[in-house]
């Protein structure tokens, strides 16, 4: 089976020519790429954080505060059905995160309280997508006048990935007016976003602008007790108390807990300085509805303070002068030039439903990256030549073929990883080198074999034919376990195993192509090229 | 045509062909002696225990280079040491310049580890550059420690799977016995001298037992098929044969996969050097395992002799193809 048909002689060169022009940009600098005329390709591989230097930041939300806002609106809203349904009710308690216990006054009326208990339920996902099922369960407690409403796995579920989203959005606002946008910001899991960001290795201004959930809210503050009193004595229903912003012992407010205007209102927020003082001050403006509700407050308050409150702290609780109709005002505080231009890109993006803890974070300076490149370069290069010494030792002009063999291995593979736009990491290489000790592998199979069908006593060319044939099978079946390990890793790994097995099994997919096919056709073009009428010496 | 001009030369054989070698004789040594190797790491495992790196660990690692001049390592310490962020290791790193700065993972959750870090850095500012920052946190060292552990079981169960496919149940048992000695004693030999052990010398794992059965498959195959030729010859025998006729490969191959793995520990650079000792490693048990622990068992595990005739009749329409 030596003899190769014209077509498929075509087919390996056009494959090879193939490989070569889709890896050729990798070999040369961006700037020499792009400078290159319009038909030549100039896809590079993207290099890995850990090559070209990079932030990767991992953020996880608080599933407890998600729980726990959602629990509380539900008490809310409970309370607020079953006013409407004229239920009389002697307690709302909450039970964990996820359940509230409901105390009837008469316990005759409990299956009208179900029923009115039903409308704070909403249905999950869309019918179409199969959900069905609501996000909240409502049922007779064990006690004949207690009625339960419970959370659902999967509305609990959905909560969190809505919010998810909300704060990948968020997040996606916040960073790209830091001005950079080749970042990326993907969902990990349920609960987590994962923020890669090439060139970036000053991770303090970016952790900043997303260690906030920047909710803004603006509280009427109780007219005649202060935080101070509340605190000894009992807090009247609908108020909370406050801490404040301000380092110096700025002391506690006592405020409405519902907001009178909320960030969602917010048109837009501007760092700015006061005329006046020259301290630094955010300007934002608000929306019609914001405006309006607004100004009715500081129409009926005039002469009472208000507080500006940044994620349950206060941060100042100016008296209110004069109605502010126009809807645009300032906020001043303990700020800085810097703080001020943060938390006004935090206020414009949107406040974050929950706060994001940083669980993982790898940042790799661009001087380290390049170091990474050069050494994997140097590595590659002297193991490259050791393993060209040692073939071409061991098996003479075949071992020759087994090097061409070997480069169009290595470019085919290149050329692969640059086609499906895979990012080429430090672990890349070294899955990079494994391929190539693969294909190795199965060239010394096949010549071995080879060596052994010479030694039986077969002619040349029968030894050649059935070293490959017979060497195929052990071939196929190692690289086919080791692909099978490969996905694996792929499948189960993360980060740098990951980067692993891509290019190692890229690297094996390539290998029996390159150092099956390509080298059989080389010997035998080099068959063909011996002299006639005379005996053939295997070289190996 | 070019082909003509290609110069004709012979290679040369490095390992003698007609040599047989009687591993078979030392199989019941190699098994006692592979046992206790793997109690013995395992021992070590359990008393010193793995030297987890950041990723397993929870915890922080910071990459530093002296701004001028060589890292004074002593100073670093006294000065980290003061901060009252718990034990804090300091190693050199590669050039003299560079240093490797651990802390262990603080109390207080996801925030701390953040709050230490920023210490750190802003106390060394002045005189040294950040070169890489690696902080994970308790929750995700624990999913990383996870995911790395069933990652290479699942690996091995893989492989198994794709053996017993492919050959006899004897065959898999063989395999799955030696890759997990290969993981067990590497992950021995990384406890007593207390290597760090983190997500890139999973990956090392993994590659290891690609590695590794890799060995055995080609061993393996060889013995399948003197199993068809050699119906009469006594077992050990023929298990001895097939070891000493893929001998030579294993050594070429072997040969050059350690030049190319010695040549990125010395010149690819701190960062995977963890990773290539754990491959160096490797690559030798893993060698070792396919001869003394895979051949042999087949042995213990009376290996079917006579294959079925569909097997038999593909092998030979195989053949026949061949001829035509």
């Amino acid at each position: 089976m030596l003899h190769f048909t014209r077509a498929k002689i075509l087919a390996i060169v056009l494959t090879c020519l193939a490989g070569l022009i889709v890896a050729l940009p990798n070999f040369f600098s961006k700037s020499t790429v792009e400078s290159w005329p319009w038909f030549m390709p100039k896809h590079q591989l993207a290099l890995g954080l850990d090559l070209q230097g990079g932030a990767h930041l991992l953020l996880a939300m608080d599933q407890d505060e998600i729980k726990k806002d959602w629990i509380n609106n539900l008490r809310d809203e409970s309370r607020k059905v079953l006013r409407e349904a004229k239920i009389g009710f002697a307690g709302i308690g909450t039970q964990g995160l996820t359940q509230l216990v409901i105390k009837l006054a008469k316990p005759e009326e409990r299956d009208a309280a179900i029923k009115a208990l039903n409308k704070v339920r909403q249905p999950l996902g869309s019918m179409l997508m199969g959900g069905g099922g609501y996000d909240v369960d409502v049922f007779a407690g064990p006690d004949p006048s207690t009625v339960i409403v419970r959370e659902s796995e999967q509305g609990i579920r959905q909560r969190v990935s809505n919010a998810a989203s909300a704060s990948i959005e968020t997040v996606n606002r916040r960073v790209n007016n830091l001005g950079t946008s080749e970042s990326t910001i993907v969902r990990q899991g349920a609960d987590r976003i994962l923020i890669q960001f090439p060139g970036l290795t000053d991770t303090k201004e970016l952790k900043k602008l997303i260690g906030e959930t920047a909710k803004l809210t603006f509280h009427e503050v109780h007219p005649s007790m202060s935080g101070e009193d509340a605190k000894l004595g009992t807090v009247p229903p609908g108020y909370k108390i406050f801490p404040s912003d301000k380092s110096e012992g700025g002391g506690d407010y006592l405020l409405r807990e519902q907001p009178v205007v909320q960030g969602e209102d917010l048109a837009d927020a501007q760092p700015g300085f006061d005329s006046r003082t020259g301290e630094a001050v955010i300007n934002f403006r608000f929306n019609q509805a914001g405006a309006r509700k607004f100004g009715n407050f500081t129409k009926d308050h005039v002469g009472r303070p208000f507080a500006i409150v940044l994620d349950n702290k206060v941060l100042s609780a100016p008296v209110i002068r004069e109605p502010i109709l126009g809807g645009s005002g300032q906020i001043s505080g303990n700020f800085t030039v810097e703080s001020t231009n943060t938390l006004a890109v935090q206020l414009r993006s949107g406040s974050l439903p929950t706060k994001l803890t940083i669980v993982e974070e790898r940042t790799v300076g661009p001087s380290l990256g390049a170091d990474s490149i050069s050494a994997g370069k140097d590595a590659g290069l002297i193991g490259g030549i050791a393993v060209v010494c040692l073939t071409i030792l061991a098996y003479g002009t075949f071992g020759i073929f087994a090097v061409v063999g070997l480069l169009v291995h290595l470019i085919l593979t290149i050329a692969l990883m640059t086609l499906i736009g895979s990012t080429m990491t430090l672990p890349g290489i070294a899955g990079l080198v494994l391929g190539v000790a693969m294909a190795v592998d199965a060239n010394v199979l096949v010549y071995e074999r080879i060596r052994e069908e010479l030694r039986v006593g077969k002619s040349p060319v029968s030894a050649i034919d059935a070293g490959f044939a017979r060497a195929f099978i052990t071939i196929a079946d190692s690289q086919l376990t080791t692909l099978a390990c490969a996905i694996i890793m792929f499948w189960l790994g993360s980060g740098p195993i990951r980067g692993f097995a891509v290019t190692l099994t890229i690297g094996i997919l390539t290998s029996i192509f390159a150092s099956v096919t390509v080298v059989r056709l080389l010997i035998w073009y080099w068959l063909k090229a011996q002299p006639k009428g005379q005996k053939i010496t295997v070289p190996v | 045509m070019l082909m003509k001009y290609v110069p004709v030369f012979k290679g040369m054989d490095f390992f003698p062909h007609d040599l047989r070698l009687p591993f078979m004789r030392y199989k019941g040594a190699a098994l006692i002696g592979s046992i206790v190797a793997m109690a013995i790491a395992l021992g070590l495992c359990a008393v010193m225990g793995l030297n987890y790196g950041v990723d397993f660990k929870g915890g922080s690692l910071i990459e530093l280079r002296a701004k001028t001049g060589n890292a004074d390592v002593s100073a670093l310490r006294t000065k980290l040491n003061a901060l009252g962020v718990g034990n804090v290791q300091i190693q050199e790193f590669g050039s003299p310049a560079d240093v490797l700065v651990r802390l262990e993972e603080q109390p207080g959750g996801e925030l701390a580890q953040q709050a230490s870090v920023k210490k750190v850095t802003e106390a060394i500012s002045a005189d040294y550059t950040e070169r890489r920052v690696e902080v994970v946190g308790p929750a995700v060292s624990s999913e990383l420690r996870m995911t790395g552990f069933i990652a290479v079981a699942a690996g091995i169960l893989a492989i198994v799977g794709y053996v017993w496919f492919r050959f006899e149940w004897q065959f898999a048992v063989g395999a799955v016995l030696s890759l997990t000695h290969d993981v067990v004693v590497v992950a021995g030999i990384f406890a007593l001298f207390q290597f760090e052990f983190d997500l890139s010398t999973v990956a090392a794992l993994l590659t290891i037992l690609g590695y590794s059965v890799n060995d055995t498959v080609v061993v393996s195959d060889r013995i399948r098929e003197n199993l068809r030729k050699f119906k009469k010859m006594e077992l050990n025998e023929l298990l001895n044969l097939s070891i000493n006729e893929t001998l030579s490969r294993t050594i070429l191959t072997g040969m050059t996969a350690i030049a190319v793995l010695l040549s990125l520990y010395i010149f690819g650079g701190e960062v995977i050097r963890s990773f290539n000792l754990a491959m160096l490693l490797g690559v030798i048990i893993g060698t070792y395992s396919s001869i003394f622990i895979a051949a042999p068992l087949l042995g213990y595990l009376g290996v079917k002799r006579d294959w079925s005739d569909a097997l038999a009749k593909a092998v030979a329409s195989g053949k026949t193809k061949a001829k035509a």
